[in-house]
């Protein structure tokens, strides 16, 4: 799946504050840095900014402050054309009013390299259904998108975005409407991807996925980020039961990623047993190391 | 793409579609032939192309006076005028529909239609001359659709259903001062004329008439073919057109533009003729598919053909002409639920 590309642009994010009205702030003096070819997880309970924040770094919101530069250049000046270069955005979910197949919207990807007035090209098409076999659903290129399953439209968005050749991709809980299996699909398409020299940025209600997949954790509350940096170092007992608000044990497990590193866990645990009892019996907290 | 589903949407993929502007092309060629032939006076296909050639071409010298009349002055302008109004109203239906990400809007959302039938029966109630009728039917049909815009601007920011519930306050508006035109016009002759006009009707439409309207249409038309891919990306979804480099503002300005001044000028020249912009892009769509490029194409073919059968039977069913505003209704609400029930697996 890895996908060459020239230059793999990081993503800083300065001072960003961001109000819808002047009585409360989404984001407050938000400042990031996420390198080329990393992984970020926004993490952080709902209502807290994060599709806010991915919302500004993809300049769909001006903020009333603060700047977003990919690769140096700050995107509130960029050109849609420019940006949709440079940033692939894959949404939550998408409905669509009009029976577009699943070819349809991935070929959409390539909006940005087609001249205004052109349409996109047979050569293009052909790409674009590559992408769709790529991913596995190259089956479901000629079937309407809205009578696709969450995990076939969440994959073609993710062909869409493919197609962009974007460096940086942008995205807003990938795995949310996802099953077990479907959602992990995902995590290794997004480790791949970043390992292929894309920079990525991803918001997710699942600290596991963080673990998972991510170079770097950032937690997100109230509108300011409170923790940022390698996820085994920022998703501790202490600030995720502080950040969601229930108690949370995160353990390291004996089961071995294909990096060969230990894969952590998160567990929610009742208020009364959580200080400090003994992990089971194969697996041990961090802090006891 | 290894399995092919067999749906109407793996057709397209096939590339079926391809071809619709194709035989769309040829089958519009054949109604335009009939509809010379067919009438109260019966002029045979073969001696219409015979005349139509005589136009350019010395040839047919032999044909009689009377069908050359009825074919280049009497029908010449009705047809013209009928592929012309049905291409226009046909693409600014599928263009709004597309920008609006919503199957069930028709030319008249911004006010366009009832701005200009205030104009027309102003100008009317005023005993004012014919070409006054028509301008003043386009002057009020921008007026309501710029009214719309402005409360779309100021009150909405920018958002289409602010830009959509101003339409429907201005054609309400503007309805109202239709009803008041007609409960002060004369009921022996300038109410039959209005509401004669706001039926909407071909049978005035000289060659001449067509000119100006006919530049702005074809102009309109070439705009909304360049925006065709922008267009088509925007109607899958407006946060992801701008993260796919699309510059909704531009497009959703060229789109209003053309869309209305499209619109505008089929009203002044024709009347009001209603379901033409609904029902001919749903027609479209179904054969074509949704993307843009090929929707627009389709839906001008289709919407020129439809108009064009419409006027025939309006002008030669009965003795009496029937107003066009009224078969279109009649014709088209069955149609359109022919559709929904074919189309059914595709809308969700």
């Amino acid at each position: 799946m890895a996908v060459a590309l020239d230059a793999s642009p990081g993503v800083e994010i300065d001072g960003l504050t961001f109000a819808h009205d002047r009585t409360r702030h989404q984001l407050l003096d938000v400042s990031l840095a996420i390198e080329a070819g990393q992984v970020c997880c926004l993490l952080g309970p709902n209502g807290t900014g994060k599709t806010t924040l991915l919302r500004c770094v993809l300049g769909l919101l001006k903020a009333q402050r603060g700047t977003v530069r990919i690769a140096g250049e700050d995107v509130g000046a960029l050109s849609a054309r420019r940006l949709a270069r440079t940033v692939a955005y894959v949404p939550q979910t998408m409905t669509t009013a009009f029976p577009f197949t699943a070819l349809d919207i991935a070929v959409m990807g390539r909006t940005p390299h087609v001249a205004m007035i052109a349409t996109p090209s047979e050569a293009d098409r052909r790409h674009a259904a590559d992408v769709l076999d790529r991913l596995g659903i190259g089956h479901l290129a000629g079937r309407a998108f809205s009578s696709l399953s969450g995990g076939e439209r969440q994959l073609a968005l993710f062909a869409r975005a493919l197609v962009q050749e974007a460096p940086v991709l942008i995205l807003d809980e990938p795995t949310a409407a996802l099953d077990y299996g479907n959602a992990m699909r995902i995590l290794h398409l997004v480790r791949d991807l970043a390992r292929g020299g894309r920079t990525i940025v991803m918001s997710t209600h699942q600290p596991d996925h963080a673990f998972a997949c991510g170079d770097r954790a950032a937690l997100l509350q109230g509108g300011r980020v409170t923790a940022h940096g390698p996820p085994v170092q920022v998703l501790t007992d202490e600030h995720l039961t502080e950040l969601y608000g229930v108690a949370i044990h995160v353990v390291q497990t004996e089961v071995r990623d294909a990096d060969g590193r230990q894969m952590h866990a998160c567990l929610a645990v009742d208020d009364d047993r959580r200080t400090d009892e003994p992990a089971p019996a194969h697996t041990s907290a961090p802090r006891d190391r | 793409m290894t399995v092919d589903t067999g749906r109407a949407s793996a057709r397209r993929l096939r590339g079926d579609g391809r071809w619709a502007p194709a035989w769309m092309s040829a089958v519009l060629a054949v109604v335009v032939v009939a509809s010379f032939a067919v009438g109260r006076y019966w002029v045979p296909p073969g001696t219409v192309l015979e005349i139509l050639g005589g136009q350019v071409l010395p040839i047919g010298g032999g044909v009689q006076r009377t069908m050359e009349t009825v074919v280049t002055e009497v029908r010449l302008p009705r047809i013209a005028g009928a592929v012309l109004i049905g291409a226009a109203l046909a693409a600014a239906g599928a263009s709004y529909q597309s920008m609006f990400r919503n199957p069930l809007v028709s030319p008249a959302i911004l006010g366009v239609s009832a701005g200009a039938g205030f104009g027309a029966a102003l100008a009317i109630l005023l005993k004012l001359p014919w070409a006054a009728v028509q301008l003043l039917a386009f002057a009020f049909g921008l007026l309501a659709a710029g009214a719309s815009v402005l409360i779309g601007r100021t009150l909405g920011r920018g958002s289409l259903v602010v830009l959509v519930l101003g339409g429907l306050v201005v054609s309400a508006l503007f309805q109202a001062l239709i009803s008041t035109t007609q409960y002060l016009a004369n009921p022996d002759d300038t109410l039959p004329a209005i509401t004669f006009w706001l039926m909407g009707g071909l049978g005035r439409i000289r060659l001449d008439d067509l000119l100006v309207p006919g530049a702005i249409i074809a102009l309109c038309l070439l705009a909304l073919y360049l925006l065709r891919w922008p267009i088509n990306v925007l109607a899958a979804g407006e946060d992801e057109a701008w993260t796919l480099g699309v510059d909704r503002r531009l497009v959703w300005s060229v789109v209003i533009c053309a869309a209305t001044l499209m619109t505008t000028s089929a009203v002044s020249l024709a009347g009001i003729i209603g379901w033409v912009g609904l029902i001919v892009p749903h027609a479209a769509r179904f054969i074509v598919g949704p993307s843009f490029d090929r929707l627009l194409p389709a839906a001008i073919l289709l919407g020129a053909g439809f108009l064009l059968v419409v006027d025939d039977i309006a002008r030669s069913a009965t003795t009496m002409e029937i107003p066009l505003g009224i078969l279109t209704a009649l014709i088209g609400a069955p149609c359109f639920i022919v559709l929904l029930a074919k189309a059914r697996g595709q809308w969700q």
